[in-house]
């Protein structure tokens, strides 16, 4: 399906609602075809709005331009975009059985009864979910709905995927699993998608890039590694994990948890007071506090022999501070 | 959803609705205002309420009675409202059952349940016969209307005190009790607080439609001009087409000022009480 | 005063209250299938009563229903249309058109009974038909079908569908018929019998707008108060009954299983109305 697997180009796409709030400012951005986008962000930042925009939910404001594969489709709606969509609420519809649900835009195409029932059972197969064909929608779980859900988006062999929060409403242990199932699919569709997150984890898992984005603006758009790595902002930093600040004579130092070493005091290039000690199975977080009363967080073994109140040492390799290229100067 | 492009469709959707309130609603309330105006009095027959006495008598009463009505229904269908929607016990479905399905009696059937209890053949005057203190009959006059309109009501803020009472979270109640307050503070701080959006919306409606009520005074023949019946009798009777304008025109005023009122007090999930 | 005094005299008085709500209706019944009231019930029971009602005003009864049917029909076909431009289209104009739609219930039926008089009463046909009863009621009860079909479609997850269903190619005609109305199902089904009950009750318009060849069975009823035996009055009032009884058991049963579907995390939405018959 790569061959022939659609490029997203967005221009100066804003979004202005009608009662003056900025949801979106004007930005770029282009998604290559086979890849997974997640756009990662808090509430609010404009993450769900842009991908209505790619979907053609909503308009952008004057200027505006969304293209497929070059072809401009700005002027056209949802209905006539042939994307695939996963809503937060799934928004299956209750009048009709899973079958009929996913069955339910081939029959909108209007092609042959032969086909709709044979690529009906085809995604039934392939997402396990034909012993549920019959079942109406208020009798399956929450995990089986997001099954019905993706089926039937993707049953009409979209262009682009997009998936809205598509595991928000699950609980913690179903919401790994399907997280991993949902790679594999996108991996196997090698379809264009844009997925919409809060969770970080599950950002880093699904994306080839992330899109970090706060209050209407793109904060930063990489690879998983980059963004965790090499945060472009402050906000990117604790955004998408742990920072500590620590202070030194050389300015101030970003760590993530797993890189601060705790050592004898003499040893450490800085000196922290354990407060609190969290055992979490695979390891222990360690929360401290600063010589200049900054609170630092750090991961231990599981084992780990220090008590709250003990004095450590903070040590950590040359190359593991996180490098922010406007942190230093406002630092 | 991208609105823009269904506009004309949405437009073909409204054209119904909009082509029959204007002909039946809209242009007639004009023309309802016009005639107002055009009897020999002119436009002083919107006055006639406060310069006409007999107009101005009838309107007190009507304000009078509505507003006991209102309070009375108020106050007898928070206390049983709030006991059904709280405590179980035998019987509670068959009184919930009872207590609601007078909802849709209309008013001139109220009218002839009240004689049933309080006519010349009713039954309070069998009973205070009986105890030997002569025939009560009270249908036929203030009390009659009186007791009508609060037939009607009850069932009406039943519904809204127990919709109300079960969307109140009980742990606000059990919040209150666990911080020390006695039975009484936590029904006059958190229950009561709980329940006004819902009383105000269903005591304006109780109000407004106790203001307008004609079936059930009509049923009565009651001897009192309650303001639709004052309306009624200078239309039929007195063919004073424009008086009757001009009142019913006032009438409707004061009933939309007190829903109105309501709902901007309520806010908007009561609203649709009305 | 202890806690179970105060619970004592609460059911007291509820019991009192459902005294007072169900005596008047089981003497009024009684009355009905009574030999003679004033007698009381050991003069023995009849049915001859009903039968003198069915005599005389059976014509009544099935111009009430062929109102109350035409009326249902009516306002499907303008109140459906009219909830879903409003559900999406949530905008100042729509609230004024909401507000608009709520004045025939807040004006007394007797101005817009004039206020039709004063406008059409000078079509002859028009005014002495059945029609023009019937347009009163659809006026009356218009408000109510409309509210109780928007309370369905102005639900966030009736967003959700219809988007869903666009996002599969679904265009907007194809939407509403496939997706939107099927799910509205019971609203429009609550509505229906709110406008059917109504119309079957309705007299404050009915009384200024009928004349003596277009009686309904309200019009007919405060005929009978006025001029017949107790008997014959509380045999018809015991046929109104057993008409709208059912209706309103149906509808608190709908009331209750919609009640229990929604979602309790759910924003507040435009509740469903409850009827409001005229007073």
């Amino acid at each position: 399906m790569r061959a022939d697997a659609t490029t997203i180009e967005l221009n100066r796409c804003g979004k202005t609602f009608a009662d003056g709030t900025r949801a979106l400012e004007p930005l770029d951005l282009t998604v290559a075809a086979g890849e997974t986008v997640v756009l990662l962000g808090p509430s609010g930042c404009g993450k769900t709005t842009l991908l209505r925009l790619i979907a053609g939910l909503e308009a952008p404001d004057a200027g505006g331009r969304v293209r497929f594969n070059g072809e401009d489709v700005t002027g056209l709606p949802i209905e006539r975009r042939a994307v695939g969509m996963v809503f937060q609420s799934y928004a299956l519809f209750p009048n009709m059985s899973v079958r009929e649900n996913i069955a339910y835009g081939l029959r909108v195409r209007k092609l042959d009864k032969g086909e709709i029932a044979a690529r009906t059972r085809e995604m039934l197969e392939m997402m396990q979910i034909g012993q549920l064909a019959e079942r109406r929608v208020h009798q399956l779980s929450g995990g089986q709905r997001q099954r019905v859900a993706l089926a039937r988006a993707i049953a009409v062999r979209p262009r682009v995927l997009l998936l809205d929060e598509p595991l928000a409403a699950l609980d913690a242990v179903l919401r790994d699993r399907l997280r991993v199932e949902i790679d594999a699919l996108l991996r196997r569709l090698a379809i264009t998608a844009v997925y919409v997150t809060h969770d970080q984890a599950e950002a880093m898992m699904l994306g080839d890039r992330i899109v970090v984005m706060s209050a209407g603006q793109v904060e930063q758009a990489g690879t998983p590694r980059e963004i965790y790595r090499n945060p472009a902002t402050p906000f990117v930093a604790d955004f998408v994990g742990t920072v500590s600040r620590i202070a030194t004579a050389a300015g101030v130092v970003l760590l993530r948890p797993e890189d601060i070493r705790l050592c004898e005091v003499a040893a450490g290039r800085a000196a922290a007071t354990v407060e609190t000690l969290h055992f979490l199975g695979g390891r222990c977080q360690v929360g401290l506090i600063g010589g200049d009363g900054a609170r630092l967080i750090a991961d231990a073994p599981p084992d780990t022999p220090l008590k709250p109140g003990a004095r450590v040492g903070i040590a950590w390799d040359d190359a593991a501070p996180l490098r922010l290229p406007l942190m230093e100067a406002a630092q | 959803m991208r609105l823009s492009r269904d506009a004309h469709r949405l437009i073909l959707l409204a054209l119904p609705v909009s082509v029959f309130a204007l002909a039946f609603f809209l242009v007639p309330l004009a023309r309802l205002a016009i005639v107002a105006g055009q009897g020999p009095k002119g436009i002083a027959a919107y006055a006639s309420i406060v310069t006409e006495p007999r107009h101005f008598e009838s309107m007190l009463v009507t304000l009078g009675l509505a507003l006991a009505v209102t309070l009375t229904a108020l106050g007898l269908a928070t206390v049983a409202g709030l006991f059904l929607s709280r405590h179980q016990f035998p019987g509670r479905q068959l009184a919930i059952a009872v207590l609601t399905l007078p909802l849709a009696f209309p008013g001139v059937v109220v009218g002839f349940l009240v004689i049933m209890l309080g006519g010349r053949q009713g039954l309070i005057g069998a009973i205070t016969q009986a105890l030997g203190g002569g025939k009560v009959v009270f249908a036929y006059s203030l009390a009659g209307l009186f007791v009508g309109y609060l037939y009607f009501s009850i069932p009406r803020v039943i519904l809204t005190v127990m919709a109300s009472a079960e969307k109140l979270d009980p742990a606000l109640e059990e919040a209150a009790r666990s911080l020390g307050a006695s039975p009484l503070r936590v029904l006059k701080d958190v229950t009561l607080p709980g329940l006004a959006p819902g009383l105000t919306a269903a005591g304006a409606i109780c109000f407004a439609t106790a203001m307008g009520a004609f079936g059930t005074a009509f049923s009565l023949a009651a001897n009192i001009d309650v303001l639709p019946m004052t309306i009624y009798t200078e239309f039929t009777l007195n063919a004073n087409i424009a008086a009757a304008a001009s009142l019913s025109l006032v009438l409707g005023a004061v009933t939309w000022s007190a829903l109105f009122l309501a709902r901007s007090l309520a806010g908007a999930p009561a609203a649709a009480a009305v | 005063m202890g806690r179970t005094t105060v619970r004592l005299i609460q059911y007291a008085l509820t019991l009192l209250v459902g005294l007072f709500m169900v005596v008047p209706v089981v003497m009024s019944i009684l009355a009905g299938v009574t030999q003679n009231f004033f007698v009381g019930l050991k003069s023995g029971l009849t049915l001859h009563w009903v039968g003198e009602v069915w005599r005389l005003y059976s014509e009544t009864i099935a111009l009430s229903m062929l109102i109350a049917i035409c009326c249902v029909a009516l306002t499907l076909a303008i109140g459906v249309p009219c909830a879903y431009v409003l559900a999406k289209r949530p905008g100042r104009i729509a609230r004024a058109v909401e507000e608009v739609l709520t004045l025939p219930v807040a004006i007394p039926g007797l101005a817009l009974a004039l206020a039709l008089i004063i406008t059409w009463g000078g079509f002859r046909d028009f005014r002495t038909s059945w029609a023009f009863i019937l347009v009163g009621h659809v006026l009356y009860t218009l408000p109510f079908m409309t509210r109780s079909v928007l309370s369905v479609l102005a639900a966030s997850e009736m967003r959700d569908l219809e988007e869903g269903a666009a996002s599969l190619g679904a265009g907007f005609w194809t939407r509403l018929v496939t997706v939107v109305l099927p799910n509205a199902k019971g609203g429009i089904l609550a509505g229906a019998l709110m406008v059917l009950t109504l119309s079957v009750g309705e007299f404050n318009l009915t009384w200024m707008l009928h004349t003596p060849e277009t009686k309904t069975l309200p019009v007919g009823l405060a005929d009978s108060y006025a001029s017949m035996r107790l008997e014959i009055a509380s045999a018809y009032t015991l046929v109104f009954f057993v008409m709208i009884v059912p209706l309103l058991v149906a509808m608190q049963a709908m009331s209750r299983t919609r009640r229990r579907a929604a979602h309790p995390e759910e924003e507040p939405l435009p509740c469903a109305p409850t009827p409001q018959p005229s007073n």
